[in-house]
């Protein structure tokens, strides 16, 4: 499956899911998605200066009867850690799709701190965490995610894996 | 010096079916005392927070008028969300910071609002084209008469005085406080309606 099919897969199950609402700080991981969002008239986004601001946008969509879902890097995680008191606290429906940094062949050493902790991070936070591995099981992950928070009421965090993604590519 | 708990009553008093998050600290205690309504949601944490939160109804019901009542402290931990719901302009969303320049939930140490911080112009750089200071009660007057027509979103810097008023303390249970509400505006209801299974 080429890179293209499993982001479209992925966003064709992010609108069957009810979504209506994407939030999102930038990632090269994520840009076929946003570009996807930006795309459809039917499909909000809203780009974030952090990745905070998504928890309180994802909350306040549910009050108002909307679903929608969350874009982040690894890094974003971590500026995230106050504000998922309100998920925990209020038990919102959240879906969070994390590109992974800071593993797979990674150039950057600053990623790493964050990248390593991630996981970790949103499960001591009451996130189920999900890991993707590869671009076959992307979709139906990023599906039984949505299921999972709308239906139980609960945050999920789905990673996709640095090795799937791929290398960055640091000189063109 | 305007009063915070009159400033809040005034701006609801004709508020007819619009919603309101309150920021954590006295903006809930000030709600809850003036203008208790299922349709309210108080927040007791998630500091920064109130603001998208605001936005993120909004963008759900364009059909209400959303308010956002929070505090100066409050604000400025979430400063990078007014560029953010600027940069959308939803046209029914009004943010309103009760500035006591102070906070005053922790023992009325300063905040940056009085030590020279303009917020209200960070607003107006962020892009909300109804953005004012309101510090007399005439300048008040003038934005009640037109807070709840919602032609574009709107950001009111209210300067009150330090002062504490008693704390009337609502729901602290935020899952309650979740199920009501969405109750209350039909949200329960119409999610069930798009669940396909």
């Amino acid at each position: 499956m080429s890179s293209i099919n499993w982001q479209q897969a992925v966003y064709d199950v992010i609108k069957s899911g009810g979504i209506n609402l994407i939030g999102y700080v930038p990632d090269a991981g994520h840009a076929a998605l946003i570009n996807s969002a930006k795309a459809d008239d039917a499909m909000r986004d809203v780009v974030m200066t952090s990745e905070e601001e998504g928890i309180p946008l994802c909350a306040g969509a549910w009050l108002g009867g909307m679903r929608s879902l969350l874009l982040m890097q690894s890094s974003g995680v971590g500026n995230c850690v106050n504000m998922l008191s309100l998920q925990r606290t209020a038990r919102f429906p959240m879906v969070i799709l994390v590109t992974m940094r800071g593993e797979y062949a990674e150039f950057n050493p600053w990623q790493i701190p964050m990248g390593s902790t991630t996981q970790a991070v949103l499960e001591i936070c009451g996130f189920k965490v999900e890991r993707v591995a590869s671009e076959a099981e992307a979709a139906e992950t990023v599906q039984a995610a949505i299921d999972f928070a709308f239906n139980s009421n609960v945050g999920v965090a789905v990673l996709l894996s640095q090795k799937m993604l791929g290398r960055k590519k640091w000189v063109e | 010096m305007l009063e915070r708990r009159a400033v809040v009553a005034k701006l609801l008093e004709h508020r007819g079916n619009a919603v309101v998050i309150s920021g954590l600290g006295s903006p809930t205690y000030d709600v809850a005392a003036v203008s208790p309504s299922e349709r309210n949601y108080y927040l007791w944490g998630a500091m920064g927070g109130a603001a998208m939160m605001g936005f993120g109804l909004a963008l759900a019901r364009a059909d209400l008028h959303v308010i956002v009542i929070t505090g100066d402290g409050e604000a400025l931990m979430g400063m990078g969300s007014l560029a953010t719901i600027g940069a959308n302009q939803p046209r029914n969303l009004s943010i309103v910071v009760l500035d006591n320049e102070h906070y005053g939930e922790t023992g009325m140490q300063q905040s940056h609002l009085g030590m020279g911080v303009d917020l209200c112009a960070v607003a107006v750089a962020c892009g909300f084209t109804q953005a004012c200071a309101v510090t007399t009660e005439a300048e008040l007057q003038t934005a009640v008469s037109t807070f709840h027509k919602t032609a574009a979103t709107k950001f009111l810097q209210v300067k009150v005085s330090p002062e504490s008023p008693p704390r009337v303390m609502p729901t602290r249970d935020a899952v309650e406080n979740k199920i009501t509400f969405r109750q209350a505006l039909g949200a329960e209801q119409s999610d069930l309606i798009t669940d396909k299974e």
